[in-house]
């Protein structure tokens, strides 16, 4: 039986899947932006995702806002405990946001350098330290049976989480690089289709060596995946898309190949979450001192509470983000009204 | 070195925070006054709005780029540095913010970028529509964060079990005592912001060129809604908030009007130089019984002074007084300026008045500041508590986060604050001395 704790911890799911699957991509961007040629092409990039980006961060901004509200106890602990890491995305994430509309208002070289640097490793940052936050919670953080966490900063970057931060890297810039083979045309759609198919064999030699690392690393993550069908439903949707992404790229049914990493992407957080539940925070000092959905939970009048307004806020979110997402459909074109 | 943790977490706190609230009321202030222009270059085809849209609106993309960048913070730092709070009163102020994500941030978000990227792309309708849904989104924004912010003054619809604070009504949580006082006080304070930024910036471009005519009437339209919002903001908002501190923080109250000693007949003190340990006014002009009779009605009403309270549990009386009283200076000051604009106006005198042109000008930063010290006493004013008569602020911080830390993100996040300050006044100049286009650009097709 599906309960409120569960029904919550879903619905976190979804808001990190809705934000790595969104922000996922203009994230992508970013990071091509380091390898983009000439001042029309970074234009292109920035125009490209321009009228979305900021939508797409709300994903990230919400889930912490409803971990606060749904399961205040993670998020007071992983967050105090992630602190320095923390700080370090948040400037990222403030100078990422800042590049955007700072660029375009002063027309010389220097001045738009310093932005497409800013809004590269801006978004370079966020794409590695995303898989990095995943790969600790997953392989589990010093929890003491007071829930207090004895960790340190230089902790977080062990082997594991970087390899697990390698791989979100890539697998945005497959899925960046795929938003933009719908946004142009030409010599850089190809360019871009370049880089998906080379991020894409990339993504399936990292996903290969994290998840047999994941074996010796965290090995109570697969205790009892064998036997739930929802593990099952991701593995398929992720071999599925993984092996169609390719073919429907050299069919250059561009729009097949994103709705591809979309589902690679979706797949791929599923299973991680099916594998952690029902711990949020697993405890590397005894798994018993776990934070779970239950022991770390607000009350049911809350989770209640805050289950009316995600189901009245959500499907509204969800509908005008598509309705925008279509309004602009299309290939980017740069025109003297271009607001970046 | 020995560092205070404490003390580290609420400078860092007040930092964040303090700079990230000079954005948004500028935000909703602006996006609404851009409803209006959208609407009238839209429903009257009058080129000379719709020029005014496109100038306005680009610097309501800086400003909202930079409160957005700076929001982002506002999101983690309660579970970063306030992690015994948000285990506390997480049960019930998640909720807020949550709903502030669901219910604002996509709305805001999602239509600026229709908004921006949408002008001669999509129908005049959607792209009215759009800004309309950035003001509404804003001021939701405003709402939820509100709710949260008020709970932290007057909780309610909570009951405390199982060692933290327990959701018993949500409603009552959501529309505590405070929450419809302080929501109404801060969305007409962005109001005069907006007000106040679009006269300075017209009065700019006037000075330069007395014939400007997007100057005229963006000056024309601020002006007199500047005069409504500020008037609004004296009476019945600001008033009605006071009367709600009085009711439910008194030594809060005693703060910032300045009472030490409780009395019946209290005053009202129109100036005083205040000193710290013990609390003390000096040189103070009272006019008596006045405050009697705003906090209850009537002049002969009792008022409790700070010493009718323990010394531990009343808030630093100076900053508390210093902060509300200059805020109030300010409001009046908002009155007469406006006030003087429409006379100006009326009297057909308003295009050639330098000096008032340039008073205008520099009082652009002065509603922010007035914003500011609204906040200063609201929440300076509320120590020691974190949670009025619930949790101290002394006892939320987080316990495994060093002093070192905290002082490493204060400087890292001081040093991005400065810059990022420094760039958007120098954006936002540039941009004003570029002024809007001459001539409106006729639609592209793409």
């Amino acid at each position: 039986m599906i309960d409120l704790n569960t029904t919550w911890f879903a619905l976190i799911g979804v808001l990190i899947t809705g934000y790595a699957i969104l922000d996922g991509f203009d994230l992508g961007v970013g990071v091509l932006h380091l390898f983009a040629r000439g001042d029309m092409e970074r234009r292109i990039n920035m125009n490209a995702i321009g009228p979305v980006w900021d939508g797409n961060e709300v994903w990230l901004l919400t889930a912490g806002g409803v971990l606060f509200a749904a399961f205040p106890t993670v998020y007071a602990t992983v967050f105090s405990g992630f602190y320095l890491a923390l700080m370090l995305l948040l400037a990222a994430l403030i100078f990422r946001a800042v590049s955007l509309e700072f660029r375009s208002k002063v027309d010389s070289p220097g001045w738009r350098k310093l932005w497409d640097w800013s809004f590269g490793l801006g978004s370079l940052l966020p794409a590695i330290l995303f898989g990095v936050a995943v790969g600790n919670i997953l392989r589990g953080v010093p929890i003491d049976a007071d829930g207090t966490y004895l960790g340190s900063f230089i902790g977080l970057l062990n082997p594991y989480s970087i390899a697990v931060g390698v791989l979100s890297l890539v697998m945005f810039v497959m899925h960046g690089a795929l938003y933009m083979t719908l946004k142009t045309d030409g010599e850089l759609r190809d360019r871009m289709s370049r880089w998906a198919s080379g991020a894409w064999v990339a993504f399936i030699v990292i996903y290969f060596l994290a998840t047999m690392y994941t074996f010796f690393e965290a090995p109570y993550l697969l205790e009892g995946n064998l036997s739930s069908p929802l593990f099952w439903i991701f593995l398929l949707v992720l071999l599925a898309s993984v092996v169609y992404l390719p073919m429907a790229l050299k069919a250059r049914q561009y729009f097949r190949a994103f709705l591809s990493s979309s589902l690679t992407i979706l797949s791929i957080i599923g299973i991680a979450a099916v594998s952690l539940y029902p711990r949020m925070a697993p405890s590397t000092v005894n798994l018993t001192y776990s934070l779970t959905i239950y022991n770390a939970s607000s009350t049911p009048r809350t989770l209640t509470a805050m289950l009316v307004i995600a189901l009245i806020g959500m499907p509204v979110v969800i509908a005008y983000t598509w309705y925008i997402y279509r309004l602009f459909k299309g290939k980017t074109v740069i025109t003297k009204e271009s607001h970046y | 070195m020995n560092l205070d943790p404490v003390l580290l977490s609420r400078i860092q706190f007040a930092m964040t925070i303090g700079f990230h609230f000079i954005f948004p009321p500028l935000s909703i202030g602006l996006a609404w006054l851009l409803v209006i222009i959208e609407w009238l270059g839209w429903k009257r085809s009058d080129e000379t709005y719709v020029r005014m849209g496109k100038f306005f609106g680009r610097l309501l993309a800086m400003t909202f780029a930079v409160g957005v960048a700076t929001g982002i913070v506002m999101e983690f730092q309660f579970g970063t540095n306030w992690a015994e709070y948000s285990k506390f009163v997480g049960d019930i102020f998640g909720a807020p913010l949550a709903a502030e994500g669901v219910f604002a941030f996509f709305l805001e978000s999602a239509f600026l970028g229709v908004y921006l990227f949408g002008r001669n792309r999509l129908s005049k309708g959607i792209h009215w529509f759009s800004i309309l849904m950035v003001a509404v989104g804003s001021t939701i924004s405003a709402f939820w964060i509100l709710v949260a912010n008020s709970w932290q003054q007057t909780p309610a619809g909570y009951v405390i079990q199982n060692g933290r604070a327990e959701l018993i009504s949500f409603w009552d949580a959501v529309f505590n005592p405070s929450t419809v006082v302080r929501f109404l006080h801060t969305v007409d304070a962005a109001l005069i912001t907006g007000a106040f930024a679009m006269a300075g910036v017209a009065g700019y471009l006037l000075l330069k060129n007395s014939e400007n005519t997007v100057a005229r009437k963006a000056l024309k339209l601020s002006i007199i809604l500047g005069l409504v919002v500020s008037l609004l903001e004296l009476f019945p908002f600001g008033h009605g908030h006071a009367v709600q501190v009085a009711e439910t923080q008194p030594e809060k109250l005693a703060a910032m009007e300045g009472l030490i000693d409780g009395q019946a007949n209290a005053p009202m003190v129109l100036f005083g130089v205040p000193s710290e340990d013990p609390p003390r006014l000096n040189y103070a002009i009272k006019v008596p019984g006045v405050l009697s009779w705003l906090a209850n009605g009537n002049t002969k009403a009792y008022v409790k002074g700070l010493n009718d309270f323990p010394p531990d549990e009343t808030p630093p009386f100076w900053l508390t007084f210093v902060s509300f009283h200059s805020m109030v200076a300010l409001g009046q000051y908002f009155i007469v300026v406006m006030l003087v604009g429409v006379f100006l106006l009326y009297r057909k005198k308003l295009w050639g008045q330098r000096w008032y042109l340039k008073l205008l000008v520099f009082s652009i930063p002065l509603p922010i500041v007035a914003c500011e010290l609204g906040w200063v006493a609201a929440e300076v004013g509320r120590q020691p508590w974190v949670v009025y008569q619930v949790m101290k602020t002394a006892d939320a911080i987080s316990l495994t986060v060093s002093a070192e830390e905290i002082l490493f993100s204060i400087i890292l996040f001081g040093l991005i604050y400065i810059f990022l300050g420094a760039l958007y006044i120098y954006l936002v100049v540039k941009e004003v001395k570029r002024g809007p286009e001459i001539e409106s650009v006729k639609e592209v097709t793409a």
